[in-house]
């Protein structure tokens, strides 16, 4: 870096007569900036300011972990595990086989209700221990085809679930073909109960990721059967089962909305659910689980937050008041001089 | 081996030697790609991302769009080359600003105006007055009838005083027409770099008849990039042209310099490598053992029964390219920026500016300012770095009469000089015209004096001032004004002073009566020992050593009556000498012996070098800061005691000891060598200060044949002393203390502290008066060495400070992205999906976590006035307190324990049928952003407005940035950050994150802070609260040099010396402050010459 000057731009160095003005030009122009100077805040930590941050957090923190929870007890969730009890006793060994056969799968689930529930209420169903977020599985898919029917061929994406008998899939990829396919009936005092299951997927999903002209084609026409079929002449934007399940979950167990029922249901009502368990989870154990729940403000029943909330403002509560015992016990004054034993040889090796 | 360069031959020469062409290029158009790639991807880190970019491009490993790495290493290529081509396009405007200027040459017997680099070896070049010299030529005329022409070489080797150059004598009076049809052959040496040698010979062919070769020294060329000057017109051929120049030769790349930091942020970045490694192995074997136990009972992944055979390594080098992200690719380009800002600093510093020259402080070296904050050993040259290099005549002593030693006596020598005392006229004629100073009259009619060396110009002046005004130098003609007469002497040959030698002598002869003398003055060791049989030298060598003890330069002048036919057969033999190709100078310096004996001894002068301003104080506050100084000058033994004593170098008894390691043989220098060690053994415990003298032919034993125990005694020393070492030497003692593991930092100001200075960590130049020679060298160059304390302590500090962590901060970052990677793979099946996607990962290094901490180059942890008060604190930097394993050690556990905060917290608050995998991302990814905002503002010493924009504006943009790209629906987070933004659990999800993340750090940090304050925490308690301790500092606060300017003579002067001494003669301009003692000394003190005050401005122009 520090190469000779060239003699090109000795002239500035050299010359008597180019001095004077060097002189000017080389000087720095001063500025707060240049000079290292702007104005600064130094805060520091003074126990003050410590236990009054702390202080401020906890004060923060309780009360909203308090509305959390109470929010998430507001909301009511009906679960129902029934991937077990939905096997007939003499499969209960064999359950794959079972899913695989042929036989009858229909089941019927009765669920009381234990609060009152406020409309909407959400149909989910939960599976556990399913990977959607597998790298294999989360990749296999193809944008470009969902959103236009021009680029209905690009599948190159969609490996393994790319083409069956050599025509392209349309939709493609293992997340399509594994869409989900139990059915849920609900009936209320033997009268059908009516599952809204439009506008259960995303709005911005419908308009401009999956196409209104894209229709179903070739699709679970291979040797292997995934899940659900789809109507072929039902466009992608509609089918709105498969477009819940194509946003994919991050975690392993999740839930994905079914639909919703529009009517408030009353404590001790009874719904009896007629459903078809036709997925396959007992290949690798996992659970299925029908959920209704209502909703708050923060979301569905999770009282992780508020648990959270309430913890961490303790913590600071606590924190705070040891803080401020420590320092009227042991009190330090600060930048006291007599830290400073500069007597040892700090150079020393 | 050579070249044979025929004058006006314009044809031949063409193919042989290169055109005028300059090229400071290192990049042509087309070479500039593959070149410059080639350099970036020399570098490992470069390398190990190329190989990162180039596995993404397999998709069926890559986690992430290969956008993520290859953007990234595209933009930091992109600007590493854009910054070498800009700096090689503005190499390659002032080439061309060079190459295209327009100069007078001769083309086929007509002067021609041409552009320069036209010029071929061979052509004549015709200069004017003030002309830039484009090429090497060897001159054959100019415009002085001696053929004498004045050049100024500053940009060759800095020295700012005028050389003169001379014709060779052939072309000795040639007409001025002739000049351009001269036709002749010079055998020249190929270019080599020696600028101060040129042995050639010259023949001119008919009709310009010389048989004789003629030959050619360095005093018959003018050198390329020197400037003409005092001489009307001068012409010269060619012989070197292009990058074949002196100047061009010696262009070189110095080799890059790489600090303690950089070498401890490889070590960790070697560190991280391994655990990165060591984690992708693991993650692999589990990744394969979990895809054939549960991921075929998966029946929705569908994986095939067969694989292919790279099967098992497709996980592993998924991970790895997960994990890649562990070594911020973005923390070469961030501290190469901070490190360019650092620099920028020092060069903007407004109280490093010399005020007297107007020269700011600069680091050429951008890279290694971190070093200066963890410099343990100071080696420092002294004449002209710890002193002024103005020299002052004080004292002499004439045939046994002392002058100046009490007041009055400058009266009693200018009594005895008007009182035609014979001997004090002929010591003042000595003092006169024994040099090789240029007496230049302005137009004012007042004398100028060009010196070589300042020595020469404090006696020139000095017997100025004695009323022996050397007034004039016509040709050969010395005029010296002497009681209103004038005295003429010609001069017959100068016999140059070299560092072998240690004297110079004149031939002159005595215009009036026709006598030859030899005039001498140098080292006392190289004149008393040569006086004549008779005389006795005793009393000299008493003054000498006397004159040492003072701190005082002594030089012996001595004169010789020369018979006529003695000179005439020892200037043949000189001659001879003087035109020898082979070892010409040491041919020299055996003929000069032979005329340089029997010398009478005229007497002594003492001459002050006085210390630079606040040097005592800057070396105290240096060594207070556990800074170790080694003092190495080529100066004498005594004299360099007494400056090391007036600069608190060294503590006088009973406080410190001096050790002196001395001898002439091998047994003599060991058993001293191990008397010192056994002492410094001893003593090491005790609160004193020892320190060793060694002199340089004790000390080439003692590295030759002692060296284990020599290092022992370095490493045991915090002072030393190295008198009569060589420079050569010097840098043999930088690289022993280099070898120890030792940050060194050597500060000169000389053509002979060049070689320590590029040998050491750090080398610090004195842009002084011994020329810009060491300061071009060097990796500063700051203009007085009190500046010194300033560049080490606030800059060599705060750049420590800073660049600790940023690097660490940086690897933090990158870290806990990767620490949630890898947790997300543990709930995703061990498959390595990237848990983030791409645009996110690239955007996170370069863009969303860069620019906060990049503002951190403001940061000062203390104020400057706090540090020098309490120099000690940096030893946090110099044992590598903030940047360690240790440290780093902390920043990783932040990592994982921020890591596991923000993927535990967004797991748990979006689970169920909230856990989409763009939105789980984003909040992650929201919750490492919020993070990083309160980490950078919690480690944040000092908030500047920057700063506060930095980090929270960092914040609003990241927001704004991903609203934007949530408004494009192909990207694939469409609406994402929108939808997020409006769910409360979104924000109460943020600040848990924040909250639960920094809660502990900040507990941990404030009872750190409280109950077990660093030095550094107790001083910035201290600064806040304002408390009694800033006046406990007590050290002066250094006086702005702002004020200074306005005021030169309110400086607080350094405290009062040990020996008192006056001025013998005030010729300085610095004599005013110094003679504030009592009893104004000298009469022509108040009437200070014309001659003395043109002096002053004369330094000034300087």
């Amino acid at each position: 870096m520090s190469s000779y000057t060239p003699s090109s731009s000795a002239g500035g160095v050299g010359s008597a007569d180019s001095a004077a003005p060097r002189r000017n030009s080389k000087r720095p122009k001063y500025s707060k900036f240049t000079q290292q100077e702007l104005p600064a805040c130094k805060p520091i930590l003074t126990p003050r300011w410590v236990i009054s941050a702390f202080m401020l957090v906890s004060i923060v923190f309780i009360p909203i972990g308090v509305v959390s929870l109470l929010a998430s007890r507001d909301v009511v969730e009906i679960i129902d595990r029934y991937e077990t009890e939905c096997v007939p006793q003499n499969f209960r060994n064999n359950r794959v086989s079972f899913i695989q056969s042929d036989a009858n799968k229909t089941c019927t689930r009765r669920l009381t209700v234990t609060k009152h529930m406020k409309q909407p209420i959400y149909v989910y169903y939960q599976l556990d221990n399913f990977y959607q977020n597998h790298r294999r599985y989360v990749k296999s898919r193809s944008d470009s085809q969902l959103r236009d029917n021009s680029s209905w061929n690009d599948v190159s994406s969609c490996k393994p679930e790319d083409d069956s008998n050599g025509l392209p899939i349309v939709p493609c990829g293992l997340i399509a073909w594994s869409l989900f396919n139990d059915t849920y009936n609900f009936s209320l005092n033997n009268q059908q109960l009516a599952v809204n299951k439009r506008e259960i997927s995303w709005k911005s999903d419908r308009d401009h990721k999956f196409g209104n002209d894209v229709l179903p084609r070739n699709f679970q026409n291979g040797t292997l059967k995934g899940g659900k079929s789809l109507d072929p002449t039902v466009p992608l934007s509609q089918q709105e089962d498969l477009i819940v399940w194509m946003r994919t979950a991050a975690l392993p167990t999740f839930r994905k909305l079914y639909g919703k029922i529009e009517r408030d249901l009353q404590p001790n009502e009874v719904i009896h659910v007629t459903l078809e368990n036709n997925y396959n989870t007992y290949s690798f154990n996992g659970k299925k689980k029908l959920v209704l729940s209502t909703t708050s403000w923060l979301g569905g029943k999770n009282d992780f937050l508020g648990i959270a909330y309430l913890t961490i403002g303790g913590l600071c509560f606590f924190l705070a008041l040891s803080f401020t015992v420590v320092y009227l016990v042991k009190p330090r004054r600060l930048g006291d001089p007599s830290y400073l034993s500069w007597n040892r040889n700090p150079g020393g090796h | 081996m050579k070249r044979y360069v025929y004058i006006n031959e314009n044809e031949s020469s063409h193919e042989l030697y290169c055109d005028n062409r300059i090229s400071n290029r290192k990049y042509t158009v087309l070479n500039f790609l593959p070149k410059n790639l080639w350099e970036q991807f020399s570098r490992f880190m470069n390398q190990y991302f190329l190989l990162i970019a180039c596995l993404q491009l397999w998709s069926l490993i890559t986690p992430v769009n290969p956008a993520s790495t290859w953007g990234p290493l595209i933009f930091i290529f992109a600007v590493s080359a854009s910054k070498e081509a800009w700096d090689d396009y503005n190499r390659y405007l002032s080439d061309k600003k060079a190459n295209e200027k327009l100069v007078w040459v001769v083309r086929q017997g007509i002067r021609k105006h041409i552009q320069a680099q036209d010029i071929h070896v061979g052509n004549i070049v015709w200069l004017r007055e003030n002309d830039e010299v484009p090429c090497d030529l060897v001159l054959i005329g100019t415009s002085d009838p001696q053929g004498l022409c004045y050049v100024e070489t500053s940009a060759l080797d800095g020295e700012t005083d005028l050389k003169t150059r001379g014709i060779p004598a052939t072309c000795m009076g040639i007409d001025f027409e002739l000049l351009h049809k001269i036709k002749g052959v010079i055998e020249c040496p190929n270019p080599d770099k020696d600028i101060r040698r040129f042995d050639a010979n010259l023949r001119l062919f008919p009709p310009f008849i010389d048989n004789d070769v003629c030959p050619l020294t360095i005093k018959n060329t003018i050198l390329q990039s020197c400037y003409l000057r005092n001489t009307e017109w001068a012409c010269g051929v060619a012989v070197h042209t292009g990058n074949e120049t002196k100047l061009g030769m010696s262009r070189g790349i110095p080799e890059p310099k790489l600090t303690a930091m950089d070498a401890m942020i490889d070590k960790l970045t070697g560190a991280i490598f391994v655990f990165q490694i060591v984690v992708v192995m693991v993650l692999g074997i589990a990744g394969n053992v979990w895809k054939d136990t549960e991921a075929r009972k998966q029946w929705y992944v569908l994986y095939p029964l067969e694989g292919p055979w790279y099967e098992l390594l497709v996980i592993p080098l998924r991970f790895e390219l997960l994990c890649s992200i562990m070594i911020p690719i973005s923390i070469k380009v961030s501290l190469d920026l901070v490190k360019s800002l650092y620099a920028k600093f020092i060069d903007w510093d407004s109280e490093m500016i010399d005020y007297e020259t107007g020269i700011p402080s600069h680091a050429t070296n951008t890279a290694i300012s971190e070093d200066l904050g963890q410099v343990e050993y100071i080696m420092t040259d002294k004449t002209g770095t710890l002193t002024e290099n103005r020299m002052i005549f004080r004292r002499c002593c004439i045939n046994g009469v002392f002058y100046g030693n009490e007041s009055g006596d400058a009266l009693k020598l200018l009594n005895a000089v008007a009182g035609s005392s014979p001997d004090v006229i002929q010591f003042v004629t000595v003092m006169a015209i024994c040099n090789t100073v240029i007496p230049i009259k302005s137009k004012t009619g007042a004398i100028l004096y060009k010196a070589q060396s300042q020595d020469e110009d404090a006696l020139v002046n000095a017997a100025a001032q004695l009323h022996m005004v050397y007034a004039n130098k016509n040709a050969n003609i010395l005029e010296i004004r002497f009681n209103g007469s004038i005295i003429k002497y010609e001069l017959l040959e100068i016999l140059e002073f070299t560092s072998d030698r240690k004297r110079m002598s004149v031939v002159v002869k005595d215009c009036q009566n026709g006598k030859i003398l030899l005039l001498s003055k140098g080292a006392d060791e190289a004149i008393l020992p040569y006086a004549y049989d008779g005389q006795q030298t005793r009393t000299f060598i008493e003054v000498v050593e006397q004159y040492a003890q003072l701190g005082l330069r002594t030089l012996c002048l001595a004169w010789r009556e020369l018979k006529e036919d003695e000179y005439q057969e020892w200037s043949l033999m000189f001659k001879e000498a003087s035109s020898t190709l082979v070892d010409r100078e040491w041919r020299i310096a055996e003929v000069c012996q032979r005329l340089e004996h029997e010398f009478e001894v005229l007497g002594v002068t003492a001459i002050e070098d006085c210390l630079q301003d606040g040097v005592p104080e800057t070396i105290e506050t240096l060594r207070k800061a556990g800074i170790n100084f080694w003092m190495l000058t080529g100066d004498k033994q005594n004299t360099a005691i007494q400056i090391a004593l007036s600069c608190n170098f060294i503590s006088p008894e009973p406080k410190g000891q001096l050790l002196l390691i001395d001898g002439k043989t091998e047994d003599e220098v060991c058993r001293s060598l191990e008397r010192v060690l056994l002492t410094m053994r001893i003593t090491s415990s005790e609160p004193k200060d020892v320190a060793f003298v060694v002199d340089g032919w004790a000390l080439e034993i003692a590295l030759k044949h002692y060296r284990k125990a020599f290092t022992e005694l370095a490493i045991l020393s915090r002072t030393a002393i190295c008198c009569r070492v060589t420079p050569s030497q010097k840098a043999q003692l930088v690289e022993l203390l280099k070898s120890c593991d030792y940050r060194t930092l050597a500060i000169g100001d000389g053509g002979n502290d060049v070689r320590m200075i590029q040998q050491a960590d750090i080398g610090v130049g004195i842009s002084g008066r011994e020329g810009l020679q060491a300061a071009r060298a060097a990796d500063y160059s700051i203009g007085k060495f009190r500046f010194l304390k300033r560049l080490i302590l606030v800059h060599g500090r705060y750049s420590y400070n800073r660049t600790a962590f940023l690097s660490q901060y940086s690897f933090y970052k990158s870290l806990v992205i990767c620490f949630i990677q890898i947790f997300f793979s543990f709930i995703s099946g061990v498959s390595g999906t990237s848990l983030f996607n791409s645009v996110s990962l690239m955007a996170y290094n370069v863009f969303y976590t860069s620019v906060p901490v990049l503002v951190s180059v403001l940061d000062k942890d203390l104020s400057e006035g706090t540090v020098m008060q309490h120099p000690q604190i940096l030893f946090y930097c110099q044992a590598g307190r903030l940047l360690n394993p240790s440290t780093f050690a902390g920043w990783f556990g932040r990592s994982l324990f921020h890591a596991i905060i923000v993927f535990v917290i967004t797991i748990h608050a979006y689970a169920y049928e909230k856990s989409e995998m763009e939105e789980l991302s984003m909040v992650a990814l929201s919750g490492c952003i919020w993070l990083q905002a309160f980490v950078v503002a919690l480690e944040t010493n000092s908030f500047t407005v920057l700063q506060h924009l930095a980090i929270w504006g960092n914040l609003v943009a990241f927001y704004v940035i991903n609203w934007i790209i949530s408004a494009i629906p192909a990207s694939g987070m469409y609406t994402i950050m929108f939808r997020l933004c409006r769910q409360p659990s979104y924000w109460i999800t943020m600040f848990l994150i924040v909250a639960a993340g920094m809660g502990p750090v900040l507990a941990l940090k404030y009872l750190r802070y409280t109950y077990r304050p660093s030095k550094i925490n107790t001083l910035q308690q201290a600064e806040r609260m304002g408390g009694p301790i800033l006046t406990l500092g007590n050290i002066e606060p250094q006086p702005r040099s702002i004020e200074k300017e306005v005021s030169p003579l309110s400086i607080t002067q350094p405290k009062s010396r040990s020996p008192v001494y006056e001025p013998l003669l005030s010729d300085s301009p610095n004599s005013s402050r110094r003679s504030l003692g009592p009893g104004t000394p000298f009469d022509f003190f108040q009437l200070q010459s014309r001659l003395s005050s043109n002096y002053s401005r004369n330094c000034k122009d300087n």
